[in-house]
């Protein structure tokens, strides 16, 4: 008779049932942390790897992970904010009513009426935007670190996925509003999406294949921008995207973890100084090797290398982590109480504000528009967007990888190229704003050469050009890659620059805002 | 005799690398690419159902009725339609103005239309003067009904020759 059977017969069942009551607190605890209190380093890896949540992270992690110039934790920021526009979200759905009607004005009763519903608000339009901006920095991060090379060439691709998918949230977020500026976005929106037909229809095909018609028909759900499209355009912003996002994150973090934490330089350890602090680090040579065959790439522990230098992730990073979310809702409550957000008069289908502006994230975009809607819109977008995820499969070197700006040529390489960059994009602009382009000479011009050549895509060519006689100058493929980076992200800074200070009425050039024409 | 244990090289496969497939998982392959399959066609299916079915488009054929006091090729613009009106020595034409470009509503100006998205100039009759607008402004069919009551049709895109009404 084993213990428990003989102390259950000595007991009667009443006197057990008022134990078990009394003690439910505490075991329901011990159910709940199976690992105990996370106190010796054994129950700190158990408490990560026996949480669903937590067992992402590694148990242990790196030092050279830990440092704050390996990442600026940006992606952790980048998450945090997504988290924070999460939760106001759902709390913003509470009162938001997805119909034309009364779309507007369910966001004043927001932003009026309902109680703290001015400050939700305000949050989620503020981590948006740090959400876009951190997503951006994040990128650069990784690209100049040289991150995406071997066994995290597909997370690159799943990160320019994130990046679109955290573009489309905006861009679907501020329709909602059914102001000014969502029905002209959701106009204009619809009609990028239409423009494959200034090719079609110069070709006089568009009765035969209509791409872009039937692009349009599906975002909109019907001809005109209406009920059907805000509809829609609601379905995505808390359905489709944030599901999408959600999924590829877990994905991203998951193949990060798999790929054996975050990339670092094959000499990490031997650069990094002795661990000062009181926590034990794995440093002894491994004495055994073990083979995992079948299941694990390479040998475990890994054969021929020195000392692991790895620190328990549970105090180490999960702390870093939460301060870079609590650095996150700072920032964000921070800007939410000083800066509303913004909200324009009712949408008017009649008459399209002047000068009619998108978020700054788009100015770029709206500045390459302005010189073809298919190109700008569609054709250079693609482009950029396959260029940058080809690089890690056209990139396969392995010179520099976790430094920072890593790879021949290095800094200066970079301070070259964003020159180079700067000095193409300010050249071109200043020279269609000065003398105008084809149509403005010759008004007949064939619509497919505007297309074809237009200030957007001879700022592409350049740019290409320039990285494939980087590839040939330096006789490595990486230094093509930095160039081309550098170059499409002081392009995307310029133009964006100059969509956002320098437009006015009719998208004009203008020193300052104080110079437009009074309308 | 003692039995040699055998080396490596001689068990061929381990469990974990089975051989080729065909012999045995016929039936685990007709699944497989039956359920790909079923998955593909479910796919676009499914993909046709978000293409607008119901397509809820009134009629855009409306009724204006001109002021007198219209001078020639001055645009008359009915409130709450996108259309722009002109009296010419041979009658009335209608031109539409959504710009070609990317749909916002030009406005009329000295030289004709401008818009305000992106820049685009129109001169009266509708042709591209400047920026990135691939076509001109179409016009749209008119037809008189009485001394200064015309109907328009705002879905009907004429040829400009055959305008006036
Ligand atoms: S919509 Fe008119 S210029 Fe773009």
């Amino acid at each position: 008779m084993n213990e428990v059977a003989a102390k259950n017969s000595e007991t009667s069942a009443v006197r057990r049932f008022l134990i078990n009551l009394r003690e439910t607190p505490s075991r329901f605890y011990h159910t709940m942390f199976r690992s105990g209190k996370p106190e010796s380093d054994r129950t700190r890896s158990t408490f990560i790897f026996g949480n669903v949540f937590l067992h992402l992270h590694s148990t242990r992690v790196h030092r050279w992970t830990l440092k704050w110039t390996t990442t600026w934790r940006l992606g952790i920021a980048a998450l945090s904010s997504f988290l924070l526009t999460l939760i106001t979200g759902v709390l913003l759905m509470f009162y938001y009513k997805p119909y034309p009607d009364v779309a507007y004005d369910s966001i004043k009763d927001i932003h009026f009426v309902v109680p703290t519903g001015r400050f939700i608000r305000n949050i989620h339009r503020w981590a948006a935007n740090v959400m876009v901006v951190v997503v951006i920095l994040h990128m650069v991060r990784v690209f100049y670190t040289a991150a995406y090379r071997r066994f995290r060439e597909f997370n690159w691709v799943i990160g320019m996925l994130l990046l679109a998918v955290t573009l489309g949230l905006s861009f679907t977020g501020y329709l909602l509003p059914w102001d000014q500026l969502a029905y002209w976005a959701i106009t204009i929106g619809a009609n990028i999406a239409q423009s494959p037909r200034e090719v079609t229809d110069a070709l006089g095909i568009t009765k035969y294949i209509d791409i872009g018609g039937l692009q349009k028909l599906i975002l909109l759900g019907s001809e005109d921008v209406g009920e059907e499209a805000l509809i829609r355009f609601y379905l995505l912003h808390v359905m489709i995207l944030p599901l999408t996002l959600t999924l590829l994150v877990a994905v991203h973090f998951w193949r990060i973890r798999k790929d054996g934490g975050l990339v670092r330089p094959i000499d990490a350890d031997l650069r990094l100084k002795p661990e000062p602090g009181l926590y034990p680090v794995f440093t002894q040579e491994p004495k055994k090797t073990y083979s995992l065959g079948a299941i694990v790439r390479g040998k475990t522990p890994q054969i021929n290398q020195g000392p692991e230098n790895t620190l328990p992730a549970m105090p180490h990073l999960m702390y870093a982590e939460g301060a870079v979310l609590m650095l996150a809702i700072f920032i964000c409550v921070l800007l939410a109480l000083f800066f509303d957000a913004p909200l324009k008069e009712l949408a008017n289908p009649g008459v399209p504000e002047n000068p009619a502006k998108a978020p700054w994230y788009f100015l770029g975009l709206q500045e390459l528009v302005s010189h073809s809607a298919f190109m700008g819109g569609m054709g250079i977008p693609a482009i950029v967007l396959l260029g940058i995820a080809l690089i890690p499969y056209l990139d396969r070197e392995s010179d520099g990888t976790g430094e920072w700006f890593g790879g021949p040529g290095g800094k200066m390489l970079v301070l070259r190229s964003a020159l180079f960059g700067l000095g193409v994009v300010i050249a071109i602009e200043a020279f269609t704003i000065h003398y105008g382009w084809i149509r403005q000479w010759w008004p007949k011009a064939p619509q497919l050469l505007i297309t074809a050549i237009n200030p957007g895509t001879l700022l592409t060519l350049f740019y290409a050009l320039y990285s494939l006689w980087l590839v040939r100058k330096y006789d490595s493929t990486r230094a093509g890659a930095l160039g081309l980076f550098t170059c499409f992200l002081a392009g995307f800074i310029v133009l964006t620059v100059i969509g956002s200070y320098f437009r006015g009425p009719n998208w004009d050039f203008y020193w300052s805002p104080s110079q437009w024409p009074g309308h | 005799m003692t039995t040699q244990p055998k080396t490596i090289e001689q068990v061929k496969r381990s469990r974990l690398d089975p051989e080729p497939i065909p012999r045995r998982d016929f039936l685990g392959l007709a699944a497989l690419w039956s359920a790909a399959s079923t998955l593909l066609f479910a796919t676009v299916g499914m993909l046709r159902l978000p293409k607008a079915a119901v397509l809820p488009s009134p009629s855009k054929k409306f009724r204006v009725v001109l002021p007198e006091s219209l001078a020639l090729h001055q645009p008359f613009i009915p409130p709450g339609r996108s259309v722009g009106l002109f009296k010419a020595e041979t009658g009335v034409y209608a031109v539409s103005i959504v710009c070609t470009h990317l749909g916002c509503i030009v406005k009329s100006s000295a030289s004709g239309f401008d818009c305000p998205c992106h820049g685009s100039r129109f001169s009266q009759d509708g042709s591209v003067l400047r920026g990135p607008a691939p076509k001109a402004l179409p016009r749209l069919a008119v037809n008189r009904m009485c001394d200064h009551e015309f109907i328009v049709d705002e879905g009907e895109i004429i040829e400009a020759s055959e305008a006036m009404a």
